[in-house]
């Protein structure tokens, strides 16, 4: 195959992965935020919806929501902006989709003699295209809030735009932080450029070069703008319930209803996979480079098989702790013995991998075989990342109240601006005398 | 207008960064908690679980018995006139007893108009009607159904059966919270 040929269509195939990739997340996210809302609450959450008697621990409840959504009735309020009321929940939701193109899953594998990258785009300004096109998702809200005509809306729509470029600067400077670091706008490079060591005056650290310990300031910032770009708690003004009924999208119903929901929880993916990429490494295992990783798949396999084993152990105790608890409540049916299905489940990967481990030792490896579990084990790194951080949001928002509207404007203005000037600043001189 | 001074974070505090780190530590222990132990969650499984409610519980209705088994209304309607909510509905009839003058023909109580004040259970003279029925899961399918008779309202074993008026109240139905006799 022509290497050009095979080049496009590399990119296609991840362009359709990068898209599809936030989509996927959107059903685990909101069952995430139910879940961890109801065990942070002490409750037990959502476990009543069931298909054929399966509940998968309330996983169920996104089908529901699903058909319900789509049943609505699809309402356009008589006054409203037809148009711009239509494009709206559209723009919010493809806005929320783009960052994620530019975010490489992992290191670039020669592959059969091609190249295989599993990025879909690598721009030269890739961290520019990011922050432009986040910066577009606050048209959607100001659309959605004054096409629809109605006060609650308009002024949720206010608050939120206002807050979305107020953080918007703190989040700039961060990133100019940042790039005064890594000397380059590129995101595969900024990811390469992390998976050094730490360097402090010519001395290795034994940490990795990630950007939070190169800019722990600088991160900071980022978290905090990122959660008021993505209008998550404590930063949800624009839908105080209390205040505002529902904020921007009160008018909205149906399949547009539904596309606002998504887009806030794919926003929310799309932060974490970028503090994920700019700030913790990428894909970048903690310790290991990939040409290391690569030269040495035996040892690879047998400690991702070692990963695998304690985390199938460990999921399988958690779910059959979980099941002892819902055998005492589901008398009879598929819901009694569910959990105890899926408990053994993982015990069983656990002996898949226990095999695995005993393959690794013995089995002698082709080169491409290092490279395509190299590339797997990075995926697996950058997805434990980002699920941390989606973990964080979900966290964050069932900690935190509400911040009032001049504190928020105070933090903003008055304390993150001011902070990132002074790290810049400071981010200057050390380079300065560090050179 | 009146202005209240509260208390401003200052200097570092103004970062809200360590009370966010010990909000979130608090809120992590609970999730270690209820993972690591879900026997322990302090959660009743609705449905399938029912607390017992306290005895004083003010529930649904029910028309109290003589202890021939007829009612021990007489329709002097002092409970649908003192009912606010004129959610009940008694027609009168003649009683065969002769030291009793009326029975009630009819006794409905409309339970989607009722607002549970307890009003006819003060009016009634003859503590004919008593609302210690533990059943606060109300519901039905056609209004019709919401509609409870004479027959329903008197379907129970007549705990508490005494000789004067004046009956020591609480009184707990010995079926169970929600079993529907």
């Amino acid at each position: 195959m022509d290497n050009q040929v095979f080049t496009l269509i590399n990119i296609a195939v991840m362009t359709v992965v990068m898209w599809i990739t936030p989509l996927q997340f959107v059903p685990f996210m909101i069952w995430l935020e139910r879940k961890g809302s109801a065990i942070i609450q002490d409750r037990i959450g959502p476990n009543r919806a069931e298909i054929f008697g399966f509940r998968l621990f309330g996983m169920v409840h996104n089908f529901s929501d699903v058909v319900k959504l789509l049943n609505k009735e699809n309402i356009t309020p008589t006054h409203a902006n037809r148009f711009f009321y239509t494009m709206a929940p559209f723009w919010s939701m493809t806005v929320s989709l783009l960052p994620l193109l530019i975010i490489p899953l992992a290191a670039p594998i020669d592959i059969f003699g091609h190249t295989v990258r599993f990025q879909a785009a690598d721009f030269s300004v890739g961290i520019l295209y990011i922050l432009s096109i986040t910066s577009m998702g606050v048209f959607a809200v100001i659309l959605a809030g004054w096409a629809s005509n109605n006060k609650f809306s308009l002024m949720g729509g206010i608050r939120s735009s206002a807050q979305m470029i107020s953080y918007e600067l703190s989040m700039g400077l961060a990133i100019v932080a940042l790039l005064m670091v890594y000397q380059d706008a590129q995101v595969s490079s900024m990811v390469e450029t992390q998976g050094r060591w730490l360097t402090v005056f010519g001395h290795e650290l034994p940490l990795p070069n990630w950007g939070i310990f190169l800019q722990p300031v600088a991160f900071v910032l980022f978290l905090v703008a990122s959660f008021a770009e993505t209008n998550r708690n404590p930063f949800d003004l624009a839908e105080g319930e209390s205040e505002l009924v529902a904020g921007y999208h009160i008018e909205y119903s149906s399949v547009k209803f539904a596309l606002f929901f998504m887009a806030e929880y794919s926003n929310m993916v799309v932060a974490s996979f970028v503090i994920a990429t700019l700030f913790l490494g990428g894909y970048q295992v903690p310790y290991f480079s990939t040409d290391v990783l690569a030269a040495h798949p035996q040892e690879v396999l047998i400690a991702v098989c070692i990963l695998g084993f304690i985390k199938c152990i460990l999921l399988g105790y958690l779910i059959g702790l979980k099941a002892r608890q819902q055998e005492t409540l589901f008398k009879k049916g598929v819901a009694k013995w569910e959990p105890f299905l899926f408990s053994g489940l993982f015990y069983g990967l656990a002996v898949v991998c226990l095999a695995g481990l005993f393959y690794a030792f013995n089995g002698s490896f082709a080169p491409w075989f290092g490279q395509v579990l190299t590339a797997l084990l990075q995926m697996g790194c950058l997805l434990a990342k980002v699920l941390f951080f989606c973990w964080l949001f979900v966290w964050v928002r069932w900690t935190l109240p509400r911040f009032r509207y001049d504190q928020l404007m105070n933090l903003g203005w008055k304390m993150l601006l001011p902070l990132g000037l002074v790290n810049l600043l400071v981010t200057g001189v050390w380079l300065l005398i560090s050179k | 207008m009146r202005v209240v001074d509260r208390a401003e974070p200052k200097g570092a505090q103004k970062f809200y960064l360590v009370a966010v780190v010990r909000g979130l530590i608090v809120t992590m222990g609970h999730v270690m908690k209820n993972v690591l132990n879900p026997k322990r969650m302090p959660v009743v499984f609705y449905p399938e679980q029912k607390k017992d409610l306290p005895p004083a519980t003010r529930g649904r209705h029910r028309l109290m018995k003589r202890e021939d088994g007829a009612p021990r209304c007489t329709a002097c309607m002092l409970c649908a006139t003192a009912c606010p909510a004129e959610c009940i509905h008694i027609k009168a009839e003649e009683s065969p007893d002769p030291n009793i003058e009326k029975l009630p023909e009819r006794f409905e109580i409309d339970m989607l108009r009722c607002v549970f004040c307890g009003f006819c259970v003060d009016a009634c003279p003859l503590d004919a009607i008593r609302m210690d029925v533990p059943d606060v899961t109300i519901a039905g399918y056609t209004r019709e159904s919401m509609v409870y008779t004479k027959e329903f309202l008197m379907n129970h074993n007549n705990e508490d059966v005494v000789a004067d008026y004046n009956p020591p109240r609480p009184v707990i139905l010995t079926h169970g919270p929600h079993a529907r006799p």
